[in-house]
């Protein structure tokens, strides 16, 4: 009998037993939604009178633990430079680059079609982040994911003209900075850093939530830039894989 | 836990499997997106919309794209990387520049 085989027979009955033990245990377990940590309870009290936003995790994540949202802007930002800084080789100019059109006409046709569709709802994601679930996390990796889809539908030069490397690299460098300095924005009115000291509105409005709709909207122009870089990176290892391509070092 | 609950957690089992039982990594990306997929299903019936949004195109587009990238770029090495002379492991017969 083959050590393969050996080993199959070896796991049966202990996987058996594994597996009688895991569904003993997690019937077991308590029902999802039973037991509410005294932090939820408090924040579904009072998250919405008081910061008047509808999304309460959108309240935890930029107001009350807006300081751990910093921390999170920090590794994202840190993460995608690492890439980038690790990835970046090839200095070939984008007209020498192997040509990488699309195959099918049915990709061509239904992405194009989509690829607005795509942008429109990361956009309302990022907008009304913290009316409906949502929020700049989630509306920055759908707009990343728009730029991809950008490139599954044309080529590599359509997607590199499409998200211009300086314009990116900006607008990430400038989304990290404006969530420092609107935490600083707090200190003149004699607040702890990162307090909310702007206008709160109504709840359910687009105007609502102070500091917590700017750094919604930060965080979502951070994370968009994040993934498109992240895409730019490797998008351009796939070029190199393809015949033709041509990669000059340093 | 509802009925919707359990079947869509046997499902992500199951899926999750399958993953592990894929031998082609470009297969195995492909299948791991489809488990994002689940994943996500998995949360908005857990009532956690704002991790779902997350999860859909982080697990089935950002990860999937990056796996299958990088494992095309460390099978083909590029135009200037020295071939192994002794035909290493995992060469591609056909030979081909990688797909998209």
């Amino acid at each position: 009998m083959s050590p393969s085989r050996r080993r199959a027979l070896l796991f049966v009955v202990p996987g058996a037993v594994l597996a009688l033990a895991l569904v003993v245990a997690v019937s077991g377990i308590p029902d999802f939604g039973s037991m509410i940590h005294e932090y939820a309870r408090h924040v579904d009290r009072s998250a919405e009178r008081q910061r008047h936003v509808s999304n309460l995790v959108v309240s935890v994540v930029f107001d009350y633990r807006g300081i751990d949202t910093l921390g999170e802007e920090s590794i994202l930002f840190t993460a995608v430079m690492g890439a980038a800084l690790l990835l970046r080789g090839s200095r070939a100019v984008l007209e020498q680059m192997p040509r990488d059109p699309s195959g099918s006409d049915a990709v061509r046709g239904y992405g194009s079609a989509f690829v607005p569709v795509v942008l429109l709802v990361g956009l309302w994601t990022v907008a009304f982040g913290y009316v409906t679930p949502g929020g700049g996390f989630q509306g920055g990796v759908v707009l990343g994911s728009a730029a991809f889809l950008v490139w599954v539908v044309g080529s590599y030069s359509v997607f590199r003209r499409v998200t211009p490397e300086l314009l990116i690299h900006v607008a990430e460098g400038a989304a990290v900075v404006g969530f420092v300095t609107v935490g600083l924005v707090a200190l003149p009115h004699g607040e702890p850093y990162l307090t909310n000291v702007l206008p709160l509105g109504t709840p359910g409005q687009l105007t609502s939530g102070g500091t917590i709709a700017v750094l919604n909207g930060i965080t979502g122009l951070a994370v968009a830039a994040g993934v498109v870089l992240l895409f730019h990176e490797f998008l351009q290892e796939q070029i190199q894989t393809l015949p033709g391509a041509r990669e000059e070092r340093g | 836990m509802t009925a919707l609950q359990a079947v869509v957690l046997t499902l992500v089992g199951i899926v999750g499997v399958a993953t592990v039982l894929c031998y082609d990594p470009r297969r195995q990306a492909v299948v791991n997106g489809l488990f994002g997929l689940l994943l996500t299903l998995l949360f908005t019936v857990l009532a956690a919309p704002d991790v779902a949004m997350s999860a859909i195109v982080v697990s089935s587009v950002v990860y999937p794209a990056v796996v299958l990238v990088t494992v095309n770029r460390t099978r083909h090495p590029g135009p200037e990387r020295p071939e192994r002379q002794d035909g290493g492991p995992a060469r591609d017969p056909a030979g081909s520049g990688g797909d998209r």
